[in-house]
């Protein structure tokens, strides 16, 4: 019965103290934070401590939750943050440095077939300066520009103008390949 | 044209995992579990003291994230690891309570050792402490260390300062997760375990951030007659003190030692002196008793007494309200026990008393227009609409306050701003000095100010001071319900009236006679020679049936107590006083009555009598060495806990309110704590 619930009337009902609600709301959506964790970061470690982060804080966030924004949006914006809270203190760490496509990518991909595929991801998404990486992963989730602008705190104007850079240099990244 | 962005979408999504099983089980037990803990303890997360809740959500999202990273966690914890503290693990904890997440320990701590070894270039040694110690120095700090270390707040204060000048620059907090980690390093003994492990107890009780700040100098030295016989200082009234170290203790951890101001411990009790004759308000009543920590030194001992005018006779009372709204008031010792306090303070007031509420940092504005104390239901209703939380509006919460409070003010009438807070002093000046200066100028015009501390943890205790002192009110920290009544109920003529202005008080010792002097206490209020007499140079007040206790530990010529050996080349010779003199020293005080711009003097000679101390000055004494043990100080030599028990529960007195006895569990509890 709850989970025909809207978010933010969950995100409300939590915010006054409903465990109940509160669970229903992070089960619901702990895949779609994980997801976007990896799609930021590219290493499922990574994905999975931040998905710990953003557990653990969330409870004490949800107050700042005000439904200014769809709750989607709003926690995509906390893990966008904390995303980029993270990269910052790993800033001195290499493999942190370049994030995507390290370790445990090349061994996800050794016995795969789809080794080459992840290869190029790989490649594209390092190719790609951090700003462009993050609003590729975002709007490869799915999400709108418009809200993809609301998550990063940037018009959507520039979102649009980071897509089409982004293919701009996808592009560039093919020909360097194939010519 | 989409080709590119297609294939990578495609890529992504197959590459894309799905989670870990059993960690997002566990990641959202974590979450329930953090909320569940939330609930219980219905404390908002104030993790800092950014100001306004908006300010406190943008900041707050980074802030928690560092709070609450792994890696910081890691970090905190691969150094309890190393030295085996593995026990307390899961039980560190937030300052809001929160786990820290806990990370899998084994594979955790490997991985965390790598990175921290690879950024402070310890990896050759890493299970060395020492090493690590001078590495954890230099190494950039975690906010996730630092809310490690608010488990361990038996560390607090010392180690901070200990710490001041280790070479990290920035917080006091960046110096404090050092701290831990060098503690833990270092000195991993089994008691610090045991009490790491109560005090996070203890912090689940209350949540103390780093946020507090108290007022507080070094003990006042001693001082030898002949090189400095005059000793100037102005009276304080204020009480906060006590009740900070109340809630420490209560709490089950010693107050932070800057927390402790002797005199206001010793001034938070009420006690009987003589009553003035006439001419002057109050007059002073100085006895010398023995000093019970030393059997060489003396306690001259100052009490002075304020009239207390009959309540009927009191001038009509203006009260504007600035209240705290900011989101962290909402915690059930803050807000909620602001609005039982003014309503207990309410039934006090006389019908033609006027009262208005301000309010600031959440919803800012005029939410009670100046009414009659008569209308009761207007006030109550005005009072009961009050609720923590918002965004910040307007910043002008204390100008407002004071423009309300002057549109009330009439002739003869007494009007006072009273500000309740639990730290947030956002009131629309931001500088420190601009906002002393304003409330100066309208003391001077007038309207005067008080100020109500409220919950621990971001308790600004010495902005609280700073504001009180320059509008002329008090500082009172108010935890409890009973506190709240006394306060303003009990003490709310006092609190509320002023009968004398800046009140200053000057000994002049006499060589023949004293030696060595020190005042216990009053060190935030220590004042130069020469503002004795200068007009202008304020001081602190006395309301109301105001008592005032001041004591000084004095050692007569020839004692062996005399710590300063006397000078081969100096002139120790005293010339004695024109003839033969009983006198110890001679005291004087200044005041104003209020209103007037020149002080009037008061003057007697301190001679030792060899009356009896009385119960009051006994208690009164035996507060002096609660504090003074409270602080460490070096001249109780081996007064111990017992016997200041045994002084304050031998003087008790009749204790209507209970607040001696209460004072005797508190030492008690300190006790049993300081071991």
């Amino acid at each position: 019965m709850r989970m025909t619930t809207s978010d933010d009337a969950l995100a409300r009902a939590a915010a006054d103290g409903d465990a109940e609600a509160f669970s229903a709301l992070i089960t619901r959506h702990y895949d779609r934070v994980f997801r976007l964790a990896f799609r930021l970061t590219g290493v499922r470690a990574e994905a999975e401590d931040l998905c710990q982060d953003i557990c653990a804080a969330l409870p004490a966030k949800l107050g700042a939750f005000r439904g200014e924004a769809r709750f989607s949006t709003w926690l995509y914006r906390v893990v966008v943050n904390a995303t980029h809270d993270r990269r910052r203190r790993h800033a001195t760490h290499a493999r942190a440095a370049d994030g995507w496509g390290e370790v445990e990518l090349a061994r996800r991909a050794e016995a795969s077939e789809a080794a080459a595929a992840l290869d190029w991801l790989t490649e594209a998404m390092r190719g790609l300066p951090e700003e462009l990486r993050d609003t590729v992963a975002l709007v490869l989730d799915e999400v709108t520009h418009a809200e993809a602008a609301e998550v990063l705190g940037i018009s959507e104007g520039t979102v649009s103008w980071r897509m089409s850079e982004a293919k701009k240099r996808l592009r560039a990244m093919k020909e360097a390949e194939h010519g | 044209m989409a080709d590119e962005l297609d294939d990578l979408k495609a890529a992504m999504d197959a590459a894309t995992p799905a989670p870990d099983p059993a960690r997002r089980a566990e990641n959202l037990r974590l979450a329930e579990e953090n909320f569940a803990r939330l609930q219980g303890l219905g404390d908002a997360a104030r993790p800092t003291q950014q100001s306004g809740p908006m300010g406190r959500v943008l900041n707050g999202v980074a802030t928690m994230m560092n709070v609450l990273t792994t890696r910081g966690g890691l970090a905190a914890s691969t150094a309890i690891v190393a030295v085996g503290l593995i026990a307390i693990l899961p039980e560190l904890r937030a300052p809001n309570g929160v786990l820290i997440p806990k990370p899998s320990v084994i594979d955790g701590v490997a991985r965390s050792t790598d990175q921290l070894g690879e950024t402070l270039g310890l990896r050759e040694n890493r299970a060395e402490a020492p090493p690590a110690d001078d590495a954890f120095r230099g190494a950039p700090s975690t906010e996730a260390d630092t809310d490690a270390v608010m488990a361990e707040p038996a560390m607090e204060a010392e180690i901070a300062e200990e710490l001041a000048d280790a070479p990290v620059a920035g917080l006091q907090s960046a110096r404090r997760d050092q701290a831990l980690t060098r503690e833990s390093l270092i000195a991993p003994a089994p008691a610090e375990q045991k009490r790491a492990r109560m005090s996070s107890d203890a912090i689940i009780v209350q949540p103390e951030s780093d946020t507090e700040a108290f007022a507080n100098a070094p003990q006042s030295a001693l001082k030898v007659v002949t090189e400095e016989p005059v000793s100037t200082f102005s009276i304080d009234v204020d009480t906060a003190s006590y009740s900070v170290v109340r809630s420490s203790l209560m709490a089950g951890r010693l107050p932070p030692r800057d927390a402790v101001r002797v005199e206001e411990i010793v001034n938070y009790f009420p006690y009987d002196y003589a009553t003035s004759e006439a001419e002057h308000p109050f007059q002073p009543t100085i006895s010398v008793v023995p000093t019970p920590w030393n059997e060489g030194t003396e306690l001259v001992h100052i009490g002075i007494q304020g009239d207390m005018p009959a309540v009927e006779d009191r001038p009509p009372l203006n009260l504007v309200f600035l209240i705290d709204t900011s989101g962290s008031m909402q915690d059930a010792n803050k807000l909620p026990l602001l609005k039982q306090s003014f309503r207990l303070m309410l039934s006090e007031l006389r019908p033609e008393d006027e009262v208005s509420i301000v309010t600031y940092a959440g919803s800012a504005g005029q939410v009670l227009e100046p009414t009659r104390a008569a209308e009761r239901s207007t006030i109550l209703g005005a009072l009961d609409r009050l609720e923590a939380g918002g965004s910040t509006a307007g910043q002008t919460g204390l100008q407002q306050a004071y423009a309300v409070a002057e549109g009330m003010a009439g002739d003869g009438e007494v009007t006072r701003v009273i500000l309740a807070t639990d730290g947030d002093f956002n009131v629309g000046l931001s500088d420190p000095e601009a906002l002393k200066d304003f409330i100066s100028e309208k003391r001077d015009s007038g309207t005067y100010l008080s100020v109500l501390g409220f919950g621990r943890g971001n308790l600004d205790d010495a902005t609280m001071q700073a504001l009180a002192q320059n509008g002329n009110g008090q500082a009172a920290y108010i935890d409890t319900l009973s506190e709240a009544r006394k306060v303003l109920v009990d003490q709310l003529t006092g609190a509320l009236f002023p009968i004398a202005n800046d009140v200053k008080i000057q000994v002049e010792f006499n060589p023949g006679r004293i030696a060595e002097y020190r005042l216990i206490g009053y060190e935030t209020r220590a004042l130069n020679r020469e503002d004795f007499n200068n007009d202008r140079v304020d001081a602190g007040d006395i309301g109301a049936g105001h008592r005032v206790t001041a004591i000084y530990e004095v050692a007569p010529v020839g004692s062996d107590a005399i710590r300063n050996g006397p000078l081969r080349y100096g002139v120790d010779q005293v010339a004695p006083v024109a003839g033969e003199t009983d006198e110890l020293g001679f005291f004087k005080l200044r005041y104003k009555r209020p209103g007037e711009g020149t002080s009037t003097l008061i003057e007697t000679p301190i001679v030792s009598g060899s009356s009896a101390a009385s119960e009051d000055v006994r208690f009164s004494v035996a507060m002096a060495g609660f504090g003074e043990l409270l602080r460490g100080s070096a001249f109780l030599q081996n007064w111990s806990w017992a016997d200041a028990i045994q002084l304050a529960s031998g003087a008790r007195g009749e204790d209507p309110y209970g607040y001696r006895a209460e004072a005797v569990t508190l030492m008690r509890l300190a006790e049993t704590l300081d071991r």
